[in-house]
């Protein structure tokens, strides 16, 4: 009951302020609004004149009924999904570790989730493909450490991965520090250590699930760069959907636009879900 | 054998030390306040406890056991933080039934344990509730009761009560007393209000420094102070300098004001100066008595704080600070007035250092 008259007040306290606003200020905010829905309109409507004459989905029809489209969407939503669960698994202990007993090197590794930003992806793949495609072996013995993965299925899959994980690094770094900063995990670590919780139980239960948006807003960043990458995949000689999408563009008209439109309202429908998900979260221990 | 054992504990971060020479004995069912100013070494003490923190030398026994070097999670200690520290994203049951999951408890008696704890803290009605959702008294009572559902072998508070407001505290000491006391546990207080430290706690360690200033009952800590500190840091107090003018008859001279004193000034030589203390509560206006020593000043401020006055009087170069009952039918002393005060020899304390 609580909850529901005090969202009543945020609403009425928001709507007061947004009659307060001044002029210049809705101004601004029609224009950027334009800035921002006049090309999705544009892209929308263009996806529906397929037909001369006739408003119909049928670039929508012809966009999905594309084997090509489920196959290389399907191909990278797998790589996406193994590239957000390794990215977790390497990413959230890390940040933890680093918040909880080495604050000191918090620089050094902000500065080193960024490189991705400076460092293009052609360098990242031409690096990837010289040294995983001939085989690993120790200097001396001349014992193989590492096969070539480039030239198995699995052994690609894995170099994907870890260039995609290398590419979402600054993303999903951030978010998962930024989420950490929300939560007192010092005292929450310390408070779960004193009832008999060891770090790997404490992470399970307290850290993950207290840090949930922020997970999911680098999951969703991540996922959204994987479906859309070309170039690892390209030198790579993957089939995914970027460069699928990169060709189509080159080949049809339409149909691009109808998978521009849908990929941006899948966008819409994961931030929905991040807000629901995410809700309760502003609620920080000790706050009210 | 004492049930906590802390022995000759010293731990320093870098070059700056923040415990030095900590030795303490606790103990089955005692409580027991570790009062000082902020930085103090207080709250590092209760973490070594704890186990957040390790000694750089010294030990922590408890119940017979070294406990020094066990993890935090091995130490069957219960915390309650300053900040409550529940878990936001669990109920007020799922906080308090954490620790007994974690021990993997049956199901059945994680239930009834946590409706004991909740029973307990008065909290029966809010299982269900998120923290968020509870005020800081609320929270701070889940906390309590999450603390204790493990049956901890010693409760260790950190300044639990610093973020309510002044009467919810109030409340929630008295019931965190009684909840330890109908528990029977041993429990550690760390504070920096002496009210509130004085009014729960069956013994007091004042600190400064790292170090230990005095160890006490709340009586002793309060009416004899050992130290300046101690007499300074608990309480009001007047302190002067004074002058031994005769250490057989126990008398000194403070400005051009003799005092006598009780406290044995045999192995001081005369002329030595001395620090020496008087609550204002132990000062009043002149009566008839010979015993008492008689001061004269006029008076500079009268300041009303509901159950008492506080008179400030110029005693030559020295201030006196009194403290007199309110009584709505008498008059209030007036600024200026000149006027003579009296104390009881045994009320000037002569502090050690």
């Amino acid at each position: 009951m609580a909850s529901t008259k005090d969202r009543k007040v945020v609403e009425m306290n928001t709507f007061a302020g947004l009659r307060k606003l001044p002029l210049w200020s809705w101004i601004w905010f029609i224009l950027g609004l334009l800035y921002f829905v006049l090309p999705l309109y544009g892209t929308l409507d263009f996806s529906l004149r397929m037909q001369r004459d006739v408003i119909g989905l049928k670039a929508y029809h012809m966009a999905f009924a594309d084997k090509a489209f489920w196959q290389t969407f399907g191909y990278s939503f797998f790589l996406a999904t193994m590239t957000i669960i390794v990215s977790i698994c390497l990413i959230v202990p890390t940040a933890y570790w680093i918040r909880l007993r080495l604050p000191e090197a918090r620089r050094i590794v902000e500065f080193i989730t960024l490189l991705p930003f400076v460092i293009p992806a052609i360098v990242l793949v031409f690096g990837l493909i010289r040294l995983f495609s001939s085989p690993i072996t120790l200097p001396v013995a001349g014992i193989v450490l590492l096969p070539p993965l480039t030239n198995t299925v699995f052994g690609t899959n894995v170099l994907m991965v870890a260039g995609y994980m290398v590419l979402g690094l600054p993303y999903i770094y951030r978010s998962v520090d930024l989420g950490m900063r929300t939560v007192d995990v010092r005292t929450l670590t310390e408070a779960a250590e004193s009832l008999g919780a060891n770090w790997y139980t404490i992470i399970l239960t307290v850290i993950l699930p207290n840090i949930r948006a922020s997970l999911l807003s680098g999951a969703l960043l991540i996922f959204a760069i994987v479906v859309g990458e070309v170039v690892l995949a390209s030198f790579l000689g993957i089939k995914t959907f970027g460069p699928y999408l990169l060709l189509l563009g080159q080949q049809r008209s339409y149909e691009p636009a109808a998978l521009s439109f849908t990929t941006f309202l899948m966008t819409w429908a994961a931030m929905g879900i991040i807000q629901k998900i995410s809700g309760g979260q502003g609620h920080v221990a000790g706050a009210h | 054998m004492a049930f906590l054992v802390i022995n000759k504990v010293n731990k320093a971060f870098g070059k700056t030390i923040a415990v030095q020479d900590f030795n303490l004995e606790l103990q089955k069912g005692e409580f027991v306040s570790f009062l000082g100013p902020s930085g103090c070494g207080k709250t590092t003490t209760l973490r070594m406890v704890a186990g957040f923190e390790t000694p750089t030398s010294g030990r922590v026994v408890i119940n017979g056991e070294d406990i020094t070097n066990k993890p935090p999670n091995q130490r069957d200690v219960g915390m309650v933080f300053q900040s409550y520290a529940l878990f936001p994203n669990m109920t007020v049951a799922g906080n308090v039934g954490y620790g007994l999951r974690i021990a993997k408890k049956p199901v059945n008696e994680i239930k009834k344990r946590v409706d004991n704890m909740l029973d307990l803290t008065h909290m029966s009605e809010f299982g269900d509730r998120y923290p968020y959702q509870l005020s800081g008294g609320q929270q701070q009572r889940v906390a309590l009761a999450r603390a204790l559902a493990l049956s901890p072998q010693i409760l260790l508070l950190d300044e639990p009560l610093s973020a309510l407001d002044a009467k919810l505290r109030v409340s929630l000491r008295s019931e965190i007393r009684a909840i330890q006391q109908e528990l029977g546990i041993s429990a550690i207080y760390v504070t920096h209000d002496q009210e509130e430290a004085l009014s729960i706690s069956d013994r007091v360690v004042v600190m400064n420094n790292g170090a230990i200033e005095q160890v006490g009952s709340p009586f002793e800590v309060y009416n004899f102070p050992q130290t300046s500190f101690v007499a300074n840091f608990i309480g009001t107090l007047n302190t002067f300098s004074a002058e031994i003018i005769d250490p057989e008859q126990c008398t000194l001279k403070v400005g051009d004001q003799t005092l006598a004193v009780v406290h044995d000034l045999s192995a001081k030589q005369r002329g030595e100066y001395v620090s020496i203390a008087i609550r204002p509560e132990r000062i009043n206006f002149a009566s008839a008595d010979q015993n008492n020593n008689l001061l004269e000043g006029s008076i500079k401020s009268v300041t009303f704080l509901g159950s008492i006055v506080r008179v400030l009087i110029t005693c030559g170069d020295n201030m006196l600070c009194m403290d007199i009952f309110n009584n709505p039918y008498l008059e209030l002393p007036k600024t200026g007035q000149h006027v003579q005060v009296a104390c009881p020899r045994e009320a000037v304390l002569v502090l050690d250092k």
